[in-house]
């Protein structure tokens, strides 16, 4: 069997794994997102995002081949940032069901935080895995809790539009700052990633998240802060196309940018000189 | 101290590829599974193309990414610097296998066998604790456990060697102790250039591969 030097695509972790990423990234936006809503709305998005969490931790625990051994997932705080995701997201529905419960906001404010936390783990999760060049390069950490909130703000934004017409400026203005903080952090995290099959598969989606994810929705916020009479359908938009160029390059970061190390040899054998 | 370690002579390697089936042999691995497998590389352009036949697999890396990120512990290093999977804690979310740099680590979901039923020789080495888990190569401790609890000196003693290291036709695979000036590996260390691939990761993995005399 000859695998050669050239990397090759890991199989390990699929779009179950991905969804953990896409969905857990958005729930925290979300929860974010929630310390801006008054209420009571501010319980509907609490509880949304932490649905969200919770779809993909259950799809990441799907991909597990032990899954009634799911407990032991908590055995290593000391150095795995699964061990430490798992227990920040413990954290994370405690004070949010908490909050619902209660009704209380700083609650949910405490959950909010305690998300933020649960998608850093993501970011380190990913950049612990130096079997993948694309992982574990500068920037992933940044670029994965960027993208949580922008993604989260955009449903948020698209939510809001939907349901209200025309969300507060602030809250455009936060999400536009999302925006342009996922912009920044992919520009970074690009300029670090090095040649190879893995940028020649992200730039596509690198390019979809400029232009259609941030340009294109900046762009509909200032035509609804221009003309209101435009503003429920353009700022439902900017929303969606920010949740959608997110989504799509975080899947291809965890799925088709994934390639493993491969193989090299820095000498090759000198022959007939033993 | 001690320190488990295997060369691999690339001088020496024919790729025959008896390592990976003595280690299918001994560790009853099931189909697409190669704890020790050998890359046969091109490397080069015509006219000017050289072929190495390159053994890899765990390296037991001194600093082994797929411990450090195991959300169960089941990954662990013994004192001797092998590194192993605890079968019974491993949760099989496979983070240890996108960690690891060598591409060592399988999981298998489901049974399988060569000829879709297993043969008689596959279900005695059948063991369904390594469904749904990380496997890889041990460096066959339990060999060099048993070996050493009878006195033996493993990397010299047959009985207390990896299979692999005892299959080899070319003599291209060694084992012994790192720590031990003494040994058959610090010596061959000694007196040849060597790397350590994907040095540059720090893993300080345990597996050297020798390319030239030391002149």
């Amino acid at each position: 069997m000859s695998y050669g030097p050239k990397p090759w695509m890991q199989t390990h972790w699929d779009l179950r794994a991905a969804m953990n990423f896409i969905l857990g990234g958005t729930g925290t936006g979300l929860l974010l997102a929630a310390v801006l809503a008054a209420p009571p709305a501010w319980r509907w998005v609490l509880a949304a995002g932490m649905a969200l969490i919770a779809a993909g931790l259950g799809a990441v625990w799907l991909e597990t081949g032990r899954k009634l051994r799911a407990i032991n997932v908590l055995f290593n705080a000391r150095t795995s940032w699964m061990t430490r995701e798992a227990y920040v997201a413990v954290v994370v529905f405690a004070l949010g069901l908490a909050a619902l419960a209660l009704g209380r906001a700083p609650l949910a404010q405490a959950a909010a935080l305690a998300a933020l936390g649960f998608v850093y783990c993501q970011g380190r999760i990913l950049f612990a895995a130096k079997g993948i060049p694309a992982w574990r390069t500068k920037g992933v950490v940044a670029l994965i809790v960027a993208t949580a909130l922008a993604e989260g703000g955009g449903l948020f934004v698209a939510a809001a539009a939907w349901a209200l017409g025309e969300p507060p400026t602030l809250w455009l203005v936060v999400f536009a700052l999302a925006l342009i903080a996922r912009a920044a952090a992919w520009s970074r995290y690009r300029s670090r990633l090095g040649a190879g099959a893995a940028r020649l598969t992200l730039e596509p989606s690198g390019r979809i998240l400029v232009y259609a994810g941030t340009a294109t929705p900046l762009a509909l916020l200032a035509i609804g802060l221009l003309l209101p009479a435009l503003a429920p359908g353009a700022d439902f938009l900017a929303g969606l196309a920010a949740l959608a160029a997110g989504w799509r390059l975080k899947f291809v970061l965890v799925r088709r940018a994934a390639y493993n190390q491969g193989f090299s040899l820095p000498q090759l054998p000198v022959r007939g000189g033993h | 101290m001690t320190r488990w370690a295997m060369i691999a002579d690339l001088r020496r390697c024919v790729g025959c590829q008896t390592c990976t089936a003595a280690c299918k042999h001994a560790n009853s691995t099931p189909p697409d599974v190669q704890w020790r497998r050998v890359l046969d590389m091109e490397v080069g352009e015509y006219p000017a193309v050289q072929r190495a036949f390159v053994p890899v697999g765990c390296m037991h890396c001194a600093d082994p990414p797929c411990m450090h990120v195991c959300p169960s512990t089941a990954t662990r290093q013994r004192a001797d610097g092998i590194v192993t999977i605890d079968y019974d804690l491993c949760i099989g979310c496979a983070y240890c296998a996108v960690a690891c740099p060598y591409q060592a680590r399988y999981k298998t979901d489901h049974p399988s066998f060569a000829y879709g039923e297993a043969m008689p020789s596959e279900q005695q080495g059948a063991d369904p604790r390594r469904i749904g888990v990380a496997t890889k190569c041990t460096f066959c401790a339990d060999r060099i456990d048993a070996g050493l609890a009878q006195g033996m000196v493993p990397g010299v003693d047959p009985d207390a060697t990896p299979a692999c290291v005892n299959s080899c036709i070319a003599k291209a695979l060694h084992f012994g102790d790192a720590d031990n000036p003494e040994s058959n590996i610090s010596q061959l260390l000694a007196e040849n250039q060597h790397f350590r691939m994907h040095e540059e990761l720090g893993t300080e993995p345990g597996f050297y591969y020798l390319w030239d005399k030391r002149r």
